[in-house]
């Protein structure tokens, strides 16, 4: 029996410690993936690493002996000195709930925030170097695909990845829809609020590359200035900068509004009309309300932000429990799938059988024919393959069909005894590298079958 | 297709009365959408587009359906020229005005702070006060030579470019307010609500022009269409 097994850690079971540790040590001293010929019971081994998670994805024959192997390797990667390996970090999923835990990682439900669409790419490319190790096989070269598959059906099917959910994701969403493309827009920075670099790294990673900081004390405005590759102003020039500035991101601790409908107004004229978009992250507020009434000016302060975030929590709930289902019913598929796995080296025995017949008497034939033509083999051989080819037709057909049930270890006994075959599991090592041209095959033949 | 036909077998614009001149428009107007699409890629424009078209020709088959007699006065390129700039120029206003309407939409969402149904539908702002500029500065020309191509011909059949009819002076009017939105957005820096307002306002003209004319007074352009 094949075992699919994922272990990991993520946000919400590891400190950031821990996991900045074990995605160090499996990116700079030896990939796990190179280790997988050295572990005796791990068939396949499939190996994500991202800043809010590490997960190691692998199928194996014995359980507990696969178990033992993984958790010394994250012994030496962690360093077994340490008190650090507990069992708490980790989560581990047997089988389906594996399954069903990968689909939910690739659809961004289990992620930070939620929706948030990078996951899909960094599973993917972990993928190819899985593959370029040669470390995924036919269990989860095909729990991949359909993973990705997955994926896509979720963001295609709910609306999943629209909704914003933090205010500077919010903030950075109302700017796209004024805005359309940020990438050359300017963004001014008025203090240095936590939220509002929060805000700003996320307009710095829509890509914008324009930014100015402004800040009362200028070590502060010189340090943000830096980790945001911006240029500083004295904070009395916020008013004038206004004239070549898209978006405004203000955060300070003033008492008073530092931004008054007159300052704005007066410069709209030289700014050309073009919409200018403040974001109002401080409490009291920096921007007079007033200045919305603005033609072309948009305000948000943290109230109508929160606001917006609130109605997206709703839908992203609704949203989130359509993903839910959607996994549910692949996770399913994909259960059927792995069944029809167990007879497959059934079939493959079948088959090889009836081939290993038909060869060794097609040999004895042509041996007292040696008159025939070229021609007259290939037509005998055609023919003979045909026979056997639907001689076997049904009975595979009839296995697949019956892969689904409860009852298919019977089955499967009795084809066996019936075909007199060896034993199903001694061959199915070798067996499963054919999975793929019975799947297809099957296919095919089931396909007939429903039509 | 059937439009085209006629066009061919009468050989002349089949836009000899409303009727056929506002299926005929309704094309141009579908047609134009479709370059446009092809160049912006914007799908919701069309849906936005299409109630207007499906409305023309709506209208279209109520309007009287009399064709009048063939007249020489038809065959000229100056006819050719006018009508067809004016046209292309009308169908490029036309989708000005749906990117209008489009922009005050999402507009008051976002000013009042309130999101529907259409929000995350529509595009974003500054786009599609891109699109309202690009129908403008490209119609204006066109609607441009189109009237001037008209008053040659006028000079060229009756011996005198301004007669006072209504048609001619509505189109005059309609002429001032894109001339005016152009000015303003290129010399001033026009955007957004206003220039939006004013391309609605805009091709209403239009509408009074294409049609009110054609339907209620009377005028020489009766000569061609009743």
């Amino acid at each position: 029996m094949c075992h699919i097994i994922l272990l990991g850690m993520n946000h919400k079971t590891a400190p950031v410690e821990i996991r900045e540790q074990l995605a160090f040590a499996c990116g700079q001293k030896v990939n796990p993936l190179h280790i997988l010929p050295h572990l005796d019971h791990v068939n396949e081994l499939f190996f994500l690493s991202t800043c809010n998670r590490v997960e190691f994805l692998f199928t194996c024959g014995d359980l507990h002996g696969a178990m033992q192997e993984v958790k010394a390797l994250l012994g030496t990667y962690l360093g077994t000195s340490s008190t650090v390996l507990k069992d708490a970090y980790f989560y581990i999923h047997r089988d389906l709930e594996a399954v069903q835990h990968l689909f939910r990682v690739a659809s961004s439900l289990d992620s930070m925030v939620v929706g948030e669409p990078q996951i899909l790419g960094q599973i993917k490319s972990a993928y190819r170097e899985a593959t370029e190790y040669r470390t995924v096989k036919v269990i989860l070269n095909r729990l991949l695909h359909k993973t990705f598959s997955v994926a896509k059906r979720v963001r295609t099917e709910t609306s999943i990845g629209s909704c914003a959910v933090s205010i500077s994701y919010a903030a950075v969403e109302l700017a796209r829809k004024i805005f359309g493309d940020l990438r050359d827009k300017r963004v001014l920075l008025i203090g240095a609020g936590e939220m509002a670099e929060l805000a700003a790294e996320h307009f710095l990673a829509q890509g914008v590359r324009n930014m100015v900081v402004a800040n009362r004390t200028l070590e502060r405005a010189v340090e943000l200035a830096r980790r945001f590759k911006a240029e500083t102003i004295p904070f009395e020039h916020i008013h004038d900068a206004l004239k070549r500035i898209d978006v405004v991101l203000s955060s300070t601790g003033s008492p008073d509004p530092i931004l008054r409908y007159q300052d704005v107004k007066s410069r709209m004229r030289e700014r050309r009309n073009r919409p200018l978009f403040f974001i109002d992250i401080a409490v009291p507020r920096d921007v007079d309300p007033k200045v919305n009434s603005i033609d072309n000016v948009y305000v948000y302060d943290i109230d109508d932000l929160q606001g917006i975030i609130d109605l997206n929590r709703q839908g992203r709930k609704k949203e989130a429990e359509r993903a839910e289902h959607i996994i549910a019913e692949e996770t399913l598929r994909f259960h059927e799938w792995l069944g029809t796995l167990n007879v497959v080296p059934t079939i493959v025995a079948l088959r090889d059988k009836a081939e290993t017949i038909r060869r060794n008497e097609l040999q004895k034939t042509f041996s007292h024919l040696p008159h025939l033509s070229d021609s007259d083999r290939g037509a005998i051989e055609t023919l003979t393959e045909s026979i056997v080819k639907k001689l076997l037709h049904d009975p595979i057909v009839f296995l697949k069909k019956k892969a689904e049930r409860e009852t298919k270890e019977l089955f499967v006994d009795y084809t066996q005894q019936l075909f007199n075959l060896s034993d199903g599991a001694e061959i199915a090592a070798s067996s499963l590298n054919h999975v793929n041209v019975v799947e297809r095959d099957g296919g095919d033949l089931l396909d007939s079958l429903k039509k | 297709m059937a439009i085209v036909l006629r066009s061919v077998e009468t050989g002349q614009m089949a836009v000899m009365n409303s009727q056929l001149a506002l299926s005929f428009f309704a094309l141009v107007l579908v047609t134009t959408y479709l370059v446009v699409q092809i160049r912006l890629n914007l799908r919701i424009l069309g849906s936005f587009v299409s109630p207007l078209a499906v409305i023309f020709m709506l209208t279209s088959s109520l309007l009287p359906s009399d064709a009048i007699p063939k007249s020489g006065a038809f065959h000229s390129w100056w006819i050719f020229l006018h009508v067809t700039a004016l046209f292309i120029a009308n169908a490029l206003f036309a989708l000005a005005f749906s990117a209008g309407v489009m922009y005050l939409l999402q507009e008051r969402q976002i000013k009042r702070k309130n999101f529907g149904f259409l929000y995350p539908r529509l595009p974003s702002l500054e786009r599609l006060d891109e699109i309202n500029h690009y129908c403008l500065i490209i119609g204006f020309p066109l609607m441009t030579g189109g009237l001037v191509a008209g008053f040659a011909y006028a000079s060229l059949i009756w011996r005198s470019t301004w007669s006072g009819d209504p048609k001619e002076i509505l189109s005059l009017v309609t002429w001032f307010i894109y001339a005016i939105l152009l000015h303003e957005r290129l010399a001033v820096g026009w955007r957004g609500r206003r220039a939006a307002w004013l391309a609605i306002f805009g091709f209403s003209a239009v509408l009074v022009t294409f049609l009110g004319v054609n339907l209620v007074l009377k005028g020489h352009h009766t000569v061609f269409v009743r």
